[in-house]
C-alpha cells in the first residue's frame, strides 16, 4: 500500500515537472522558473544522500547541475521520462565532482582533517561556496555584456543590442556561448 | 550567488528552444566528414579502376552493406549516448548484428573454398595496409561526430567516444571501399572490422577526456 501511494506521488511529480519543463522549452519562461525552483529541491535532497561526507559541495552541486540542465535542455526528448533524464545529469555531475576531487586531492594532503568538525555546519551548507557571481565578471565581454543584460537586468536582446552594439545574433549567440563558459569555469578547465 | 538568484538568471529570458536537434547536427557532421574522406581517397590513394564492373558484383555490395550497417548501428548508439538518461539496452545488439552477419558470410565463404584458397580469402593483397587506411580516412569523420557529441550531454564519455570512433571508422569504411581492391567475406569480416576498431580504440580512451562537458 505505501508502496503504491509512493509510486503514484513519483508519477504525480514526473507528470507535473514534464509538463513545467516542456511548456518552458516552448518559450514559457515562467514555467521554466517554476521547474528549475521545483527541480533545484529534488536536486539538493538528492545530492545531500549522496554527500553525506561533503555537505559543503552540495550547494555547489546544485548551481552546477542547474546550469548544466539548462545548457543541455535542448537534448531532452519529450518522449523520455524527465526523470531519467535529470538523473543522468545529476549522476554525471556527482562522478564529476569525484574525479576531481580525487586529482585535487592527490596533489594537496588533507592536513586540514582536525579541523573538520568546526567547519561543517549545517546553516553553511545552504549557502554556495562558490561565488559564480565572480566568475561570471570573469568571462570576456562578448560573453559577459549579453548575459548582463538580458538574464541579470531582463532587457530584451533587441534592447541590449542597441546597448552593447552588438548585433542580436551576437546578442544570442553571447548567453549561450557565456553559460557554457561558465560551467567550464565550475569545472576548472577554462 | 544564491541558488535562485541563478535559477531567475537562468528563466530569464530563456525564450523556446528547439527540440532534439542532435540527428540534424549528426547528418551535417557526417556529410563533412565523409566528403573530408573522400577527398583523402582522391589525393592520397586512387578510386579502383574498374569501379563500373564491382559495382555489379554482389561481393561488392556485400562489403559495403556490411560496413554501411555498422555505421548505421552505430549512429543509433551515438544518437542514444549523446542525451542523458536515453534508453541504450538496444545498442550492444545494434553494434554485434552487422559484425555477425559478415562473420556468416565470411564462414560460409572458407567453407565452400578449397583448402588452398582459404588463406588468400583472407589476406588479400593489402591486409598490411587496410585497417591502417581506414583510421586515417576516419579522421576527419571523428573530429566532425566528436566536435557534434561535445555540444550534446553524453554521461557516458567512454562508451559514447567508443560510439563515435566506431562510427567515424564505419563511415571512412565505406568511402575507403571506392578505393580498395578486395572482394573476399573473410578479409572484409576481420580487416575492414579492425580498422573501425582503431578510432573506436582511440575514442573510448580519449572520451573521459573530451567529452567533458
Amino acid at each position: 500500500m505505501q508502496r503504491i501511494t509512493r509510486e503514484a506521488g513519483f508519477r504525480a511529480r514526473e507528470d507535473r515537472l514534464k509538463d513545467l519543463l516542456v511548456r518552458g522549452l516552448a518559450g514559457d519562461n515562467a514555467a521554466y522558473q517554476v521547474f528549475l525552483t521545483e527541480l533545484s529541491a529534488h536536486l539538493r535532497a538528492f545530492l545531500r544522500r549522496r554527500l553525506v561526507s561533503l555537505p559543503d559541495e552540495i550547494e555547489d552541486l546544485v548551481q552546477e547541475t542547474l546550469l548544466a540542465v539548462h545548457n543541455q535542455r535542448h537534448t531532452y526528448d519529450s518522449d523520455q521520462p524527465l526523470s531519467a533524464w535529470v538523473q543522468a545529469i545529476a549522476r554525471y555531475k556527482l562522478v564529476d565532482l569525484f574525479r576531481r576531487r580525487a586529482g585535487h586531492e592527490q596533489l594537496n594532503d588533507p592536513l586540514d582533517e582536525e579541523m573538520e568538525l568546526f567547519t561543517t555546519a549545517d546553516s553553511e551548507a545552504a549557502e554556495a561556496r562558490r561565488d559564480l557571481n565572480k566568475l561570471l565578471a570573469d568571462l570576456p565581454d562578448q560573453l559577459r555584456l549579453p548575459i548582463m543584460h538580458t538574464k541579470l537586468e531582463g532587457l530584451s536582446v533587441k534592447e541590449t543590442a542597441e546597448i552593447t552594439g552588438m548585433s542580436e545574433s551576437a546578442i544570442k549567440v553571447g548567453v549561450h556561448r557565456g553559460l557554457k563558459a561558465l560551467a567550464a569555469k565550475i569545472r576548472g578547465i577554462a | 550567488m544564491k541558488t535562485e538568484d541563478l535559477i531567475t538568471m537562468l528563466a530569464t529570458g530563456a525564450g523556446a528552444v528547439a527540440q532534439p536537434a542532435a540527428a540534424q547536427r549528426y547528418a551535417v557532421a557526417l556529410g563533412w566528414g565523409a566528403a573530408g574522406a573522400t577527398l583523402l581517397v582522391l589525393l592520397l590513394l586512387q578510386v579502383r579502376h574498374d569501379l563500373a564492373q564491382a559495382l555489379l558484383l554482389p561481393m561488392f555490395w556485400v562489403k559495403v552493406g556490411f560496413v554501411a550497417s555498422l555505421a548505421a548501428g552505430s549512429l543509433f548508439a551515438v544518437l542514444r549516448l549523446s542525451r542523458p538518461g536515453a534508453e541504450i539496452n538496444w545498442v550492444p545488439v545494434a553494434l554485434t548484428l552487422p559484425v555477425l552477419g559478415i562473420w556468416a558470410i565470411a564462414a560460409f565463404a572458407l567453407i565452400e573454398a578449397e583448402p588452398i584458397e582459404r588463406s588468400t580469402l583472407f589476406y588479400g593483397d593489402t591486409w598490411k595496409s587496410c585497417p591502417l587506411l581506414i583510421a586515417v580516412l576516419s579522421v576527419p569523420v571523428f573530429a566532425a561526430v566528436l566536435r557534434t557529441m561535445k555540444g550534446l550531454a553524453p554521461t557516458r564519455p567512454r562508451l559514447a567516444g567508443f560510439a563515435a570512433g566506431l562510427l567515424s571508422g564505419s563511415v571512412a569504411a565505406v568511402v575507403y571501399s571506392l578505393h580498395c581492391p578486395e572482394m573476399g567475406a573473410p578479409f572484409v569480416a576481420f580487416w575492414y572490422l579492425l580498422g573501425t576498431l582503431i578510432p573506436a580504440g582511440v575514442g573510448a580512451l580519449l572520451g573521459n577526456a573530451v567529452l567533458r562537458w
